[in-house]
């Protein structure tokens, strides 16, 4: 449908049965002070009852609501249609700090993680700034970024409006005032998801799962710890972020069960790039990228081997958990709280 | 030259975005100046003097702000065209909700910020309405959910408006706002340019430096609230 087709709906269509076809139009109306109209009339005919100087203050006259509300009408179910699906991407390395070139092609796949260790400094965050901005060789690093193999069109790039990454890290935290719930359901009203209950409840578990201590579905999302921020966030970017692509700065140690958070990433067919410190989450990847001085010098398979130290590493983040939870309740360490295998 | 408008709620980080994007247009030092148009106070001068950039500040005082923009903008444009500016950007502070210093054909720029709460976007009006690119700063600080939250009640405002996300700390982003900036049209003046939206509407008594309350002082353009005048 293109713009004159909504005029002409919005023109002869009583405005209830519109408000019930586009569930957003409710919002148009309701910032040009447009609330409690009379179901059963067309928006032409409310408009003939409103004072002209109510809506020169909004810039418009009686036609140019309705063009411009047919125009939010069109956008919108544009944007409906345009959900990003990726099969690959592509980062192409180019030179370090000193100048020096940096050997790098690597693609990935959706339902594939990457981690990415080295020193601070070194250029962690960078490459993910090179991929949020899909680069093109016009970064400091001069690396360049392909969707599907090939280089995106300019137009896609800057259009997007952030909606190809998301991005979680340490220092981001809720700020609005809403309970989980209404939290949950305003993110999924703005994806236009049509059926958000089952959506929102599924979210609301899976949070509940990654976090170490329970919260409800009425507790204010800026009350939330830091681990039940880190975890609904999780859970949400996961079920209720339509972004194909997510990058994670070092998110550690945030008092959640990390290695389930990767695999509700990985489940939900996201391609996963991560800065980390966390032996746990570095080798969870399937891949690991090591940066030195801002170029990339290795790209390591996790191996078999590495795989099956997983679970003893877990030991160890378990008893440093057990000695954390100690020391957080007021109790003396002893020799008692240190596993035997640390002996050796 | 090239002439960019910015405007933005109180440390919205337009001085941040507007500082990071001149670096990613790498242009050589001194080609690209500011015009500040703030009402009362401002530092921002100290932090473009620190990174050399050439820049003025105009303050409204007991002007409205806007008034004192559309009268002054003409002037910021002759000083830079004068220093041989290739661009100027004007920095807009101090507004009130009802503003919108954007002329047609001139590249507007929204800066608003996560932290500023979700319907932010609903309340700003024109400044919001008819800008070409909304900037958002201070996505490191909140949540992805919030930050699509937020974008998608920019969009419901301004649908036709590209959306950005920048770090104003970081500059991540900014470049891309360059990349626009470098496409703007080149002008030479702003003569007989129109604005985008009209100016807050004036004059009152109290425009003109009345301070008694009561009917009786009240003179000119008057807009009176109806109240609901049932008893309890
Ligand atoms: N965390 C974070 N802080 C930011 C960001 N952008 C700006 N700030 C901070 O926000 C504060 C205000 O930024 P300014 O750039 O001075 O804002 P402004 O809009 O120019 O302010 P006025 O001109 O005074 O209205 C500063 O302390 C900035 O460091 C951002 O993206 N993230
Ligand atoms: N290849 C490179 N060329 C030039 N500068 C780089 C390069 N890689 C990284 N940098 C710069 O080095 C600094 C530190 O990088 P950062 O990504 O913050 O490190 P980390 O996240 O690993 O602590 C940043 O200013 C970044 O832009
Ligand atoms: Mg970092
Ligand atoms: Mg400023």
């Amino acid at each position: 449908m293109k713009a004159p087709d909504y005029v002409a709906e919005v023109s002869s269509v009583p405005i209830g049965d519109i408000l019930r076809r586009y569930p957003l139009a409710v919002d148009y109306l309701a910032n040009i002070r447009l609330v409690g109209v009379d179901e059963t009339k067309t928006l032409p005919e409310i408009l003939e009852n409103v004072d002209e100087d109510m809506l020169e203050e909004f810039g418009l006259d009686r036609e140019e609501v309705i063009f411009h509300f047919s125009a939010f009408l069109e956008a919108f179910s544009r944007m409906e249609e345009s959900i990003e699906t990726i099969s690959s991407i592509t980062i192409l390395g180019w030179r370090d700090k000193a100048g020096r070139p940096e050997m790098l092609e690597l693609t990935v796949t959706p339902g594939e993680v990457v981690s990415i260790v080295g020193p601070t400094g070194s250029g962690k965050s960078r490459l993910l700034e090179d991929i949020e901005c899909l680069a093109q060789r016009d970064t400091p690093t001069a690396r360049q970024i392909l969707i599907n193999g090939s280089v995106p069109d300019l137009d896609k790039r800057f259009s997007t409006g952030g909606k190809l990454v998301a991005q979680l890290s340490q220092n981001m935290n809720f700020v609005m005032d809403l309970t989980v719930q209404e939290f949950l359901e305003m993110h999924a009203k703005s994806r236009m998801i049509p059926d958000s209950a089952a959506v929102v409840e599924k979210c609301f578990a899976v949070a509940n799962s990654l976090a170490g201590e329970k919260f409800t579905l009425d507790t204010k999302v800026t009350q939330l710890s830091g681990g039940q921020s880190r975890s609904l966030m999780i859970a949400d970017t996961a079920l209720l972020s339509s972004s194909p692509i997510i990058l994670i700065d070092e998110l550690e140690n945030a008092g959640i069960d990390r290695r389930e958070a990767i695999e509700i990433l990985v489940g939900n067919e996201k391609i996963v790039l991560m800065s980390t410190h966390d032996p746990l989450l570095a080798l969870r990847a399937d891949k690991r990228i090591v940066i030195r001085n801002g170029g990339v010098t290795k790209v390591i398979e996790t191996t078999a081997e590495e795989e099956q130290t997983l679970h003893k590493i877990e030991a160890i983040d378990s008893a440093l958990l057990v000695i954390r939870n100690q020391l957080r309740r007021g109790e003396i360490v002893t020799e008692e709280s240190i596993p035997e295998f640390q002996e050796r | 030259m090239k002439l960019i408008t910015v405007a933005g709620p109180p440390s919205s980080g337009k001085t941040s975005v507007i500082l990071k994007t001149i670096a990613a247009l790498g242009l050589p030092p001194g080609s690209v100046g500011v015009v500040k148009f703030d009402s009362l106070t401002s530092f921002d001068h100290q932090r473009y003097d620190e990174q050399k950039i050439p820049n003025q500040t105009a303050f409204a005082g007991k002007i409205c702000p806007d008034h004192h923009f559309v009268s002054n903008v003409e002037g910021a444009v002759e000083w830079g065209m004068k220093k041989g500016l290739s661009v100027l950007v004007t920095e807009s502070a101090g507004l009130c909700n009802r503003c919108s210093p954007y002329v047609n054909g001139i590249l507007s720029v929204c800066v608003i910020d996560n932290l500023s709460g979700i319907n932010t976007p609903r309340k700003i009006g024109p400044m919001l309405k008819y800008a070409d690119i909304v900037v958002v700063t201070k996505g490191d600080v909140v949540s992805q959910a919030e930050r699509e939250v937020f974008a998608f009640n920019i969009r419901e405002v301004n649908a036709s408006a590209t959306v950005l996300f920048v770090n104003g700390i970081t500059g991540q982003g900014a470049f891309m706002l360059a990349r626009h900036w470098q496409d703007t049209l080149d002008i030479r003046t702003l003569r007989d340019r129109k604005l985008r939206f009209t100016m807050p509407a004036a004059i009152c008594s109290y425009c003109t430096g009345e301070t008694l309350i009561g009917e009786m002082y009240q003179m000119g353009m008057v807009k009176r609230m109806e109240f609901d005048d049932e008893s309890p």
